[in-house]
């Protein structure tokens, strides 16, 4: 059963155009991370499907009715990005002030239990601490028992045990039944929690698929070194040149280095590292465009007699200056 | 309406939970009693009367202004008040739990007005005027709290505050509030008519003493009744579509 679609949604700010025709569908039972940098229409399809904005063109559904009509949301629950919580009110008072909108509500008690704020019911939310209020609000979207929630960066602000907390609670949720959209710029949040991965970035659907298919998509390594000149590599999906430094983001990194050294290639000062999330979707999101590949980015000069070292020693025995980091197997 | 009386109340406790906020929209109603009535229309029972009722408008109009103008304004800066139209309510719960709040918080800011009338001046009032004249706040709050929805909807809440405060002492000198009935200076007396609290103390005079009401002042009410209305939910509508669609 289908719980929340959206069906060709955009979404136009003015001349800003966050979503471009998203096709998604959340099923029962699920666990669906959405993965995307900062500005790539995450919230916007959050707010579209919780029914706080209608989109430009397209449909969105949840139950199979219109978010904005207040029955088709009687099921979800819902953390938006930010935390705003009346300063004034206790928590003990909002909890209950969103409880009365739900017919059999978690008793107050049990739910700030959960989410590790049971001592806080008499405190003023405008006294809590950022991750206090955090908790709070991601705890007030399973107050109404809601079969579908909907959290839109929950864990952003949080230390380290306080995110596990929050993914205790929301697998917890998720192991009883539960369906969960949860929206996140961390692919580590989105690796430890979901089974199947949205990407989102520039308001476009980038890849729909398991955590594992995604992981390779977006576990692009960056191969930086010095060279002259290179010959035609495997899995190359961007290079650059910054600073007499040439810098390859590829997909398999073990395979690129391999060619490299088997073409007899001169190069120095190897270098593998991962890449930031943000790095790897603007791989990916320039190398869907056909123009965009193979542009050279502004930082490239002409670096004739500039470059220092090269060709005064053959590269066949040299070792790779650094290991990859982050331990992780690429996956090819 | 349960849910309406659920958002009334902790609108409410929002509201309580910062005294000040009550204190200020009773305050100037009830300096302006003590500066200008208690000492020129003191002694006078019937001009008393006229003069707290005139007050009493007052009252309304400033805190029907303010709390929504103001109120309305900074709750749509919040990012509580889109989670709570995630909420399974549609708008009507929020709406009248506010305006049931506002009400109540009318009548608050009245108390003092009505004890300075009742214990410094001669204003007396029969039990059954004061009912009937309780109802006529009611009906009086109704073209003001149209008015601050609109300043509310259609303003970000710094400009709203400074609206608010531009709107209401015209309205309150240019209506005759600050003068006993038909003894303003002439050219308010050829405007006050043409303003909504002119018929709004209007039907208040007539509620607590022997007032024959202007036609022409509670036809003019009316028609701002309904031009505030229109433009009340021209804001919202337009509040909704820029948040919405």
């Amino acid at each position: 059963m289908i719980l929340a679609r959206a069906d060709q949604a955009s979404r136009r700010y003015g001349d800003v155009l966050a979503l471009d025709r998203v096709d998604v569908e959340v099923r029962a039972g699920e666990l669906v991370g959405l993965l995307g940098p900062n500005g790539a229409g995450k919230s916007t399809l959050m707010n579209l499907l919780v029914g706080l904005r209608r989109p430009s063109s397209g449909r969105v559904e949840l139950f199979g009715g219109d978010p904005r009509d207040p029955a088709s949301r009687r099921q979800i629950g819902v953390t938006p990005q930010e935390t705003g919580l009346p300063g004034t009110l206790r928590v003990g008072e909002v909890v209950d002030f969103v409880s009365a909108h739900y017919p059999d509500p978690v008793p107050r008690g049990e739910l700030l239990d959960r989410f590790g704020l049971g001592d806080l019911a008499r405190r003023q939310t405008g006294g809590l601490s950022g991750g206090q209020r955090r908790r709070l609000a991601v705890a007030l979207a399973f107050v109404g028992r809601p079969r579908l929630v909907l959290l839109d960066e929950p864990t952003t602000g949080l230390d380290v045990a306080a995110r596990h907390t929050l993914w205790d609670a929301i697998r917890a949720f998720h192991d009883d039944g539960g369906t969960v959209l949860l929206s996140s710029h961390y692919l580590e949040e989105v690796e430890a929690l979901a089974r199947r991965v949205v990407v989102i970035g520039q308001g476009r659907v980038l890849a729909d698929d398991t955590v594992d298919a995604v992981r390779g998509i977006v576990g692009v390594r960056r191969v930086s070194l010095v060279a002259a000149d290179l010959p035609e590599l495997p899995g190359v999906v961007r290079t650059e040149r910054i600073d007499g430094r040439l810098h390859l983001l590829t997909t398999d990194a073990d395979q690129l280095v391999r060619s490299l050294v088997t073409a007899g290639t001169a190069f120095t000062d190897l270098e593998v590292r991962p890449t930031s999330l943000e790095e790897a979707f603007l791989a990916i999101t320039n190398s869907s465009e056909p123009t965009a590949a193979s542009q050279p980015t502004a930082a490239s000069r002409p670096t004739i007699g500039g470059q220092p070292t090269t060709g005064d020693q053959p590269s066949t025995g040299d070792q790779p200056s650094t290991a990859a980091a982050g331990g992780r197997p690429t996956t090819a | 309406m349960q849910l309406a009386l659920v958002h009334a109340r902790y609108q409410l406790l929002e509201i309580i939970r910062i005294p000040v906020a009550v204190f200020g929209s009773a305050f100037f109603p009830a300096a302006a009693m003590i500066f200008f009535v208690v000492p020129f229309a003191g002694d006078d029972p019937a001009g008393a009367t006229f003069a707290t009722a005139s007050m009493v408008t007052f009252s309304v109009m400033s805190a029907n202004i303010f709390q929504y103008g103001v109120g309305v304004a900074e709750d749509r800066d919040q990012p509580w008040n889109p989670y709570t139209r995630t909420l399974p309510a549609g708008p009507a719960p929020r709406f009248t739990g506010r305006v049931l709040a506002g009400l109540a918080l009318t009548y608050l800011s009245l108390i003092p007005v009505v004890v300075i009338g009742a214990t410094l001046t001669a204003a007396r009032i029969t039990p059954a005027a004061f009912l009937l004249t309780a109802g006529t706040v009611a009906v009086i709050s109704v073209p003001f709290t149209l008015m601050g929805l609109a300043i509310g909807y259609s303003l970000p809440s710094k400009a709203a505050i400074v609206v608010a405060q531009v709107v209401f002492l015209p309205l309150a000198f240019g209506g005759g509030l600050l003068s006993a009935p038909g003894e303003a200076p002439g050219f308010i007396e050829t405007i006050a008519p043409f303003l909504p609290t002119r018929g709004a103390a209007e039907l208040m005079w007539s509620a607590v003493g022997d007032y024959r009401i202007e036609p022409l002042s509670v036809i003019m009410l009316g028609v701002w009744v309904v031009l505030l209305a229109a433009l009340a939910g021209w804001a919202y509508r337009r509040d909704e579509g820029r948040r919405f669609s």
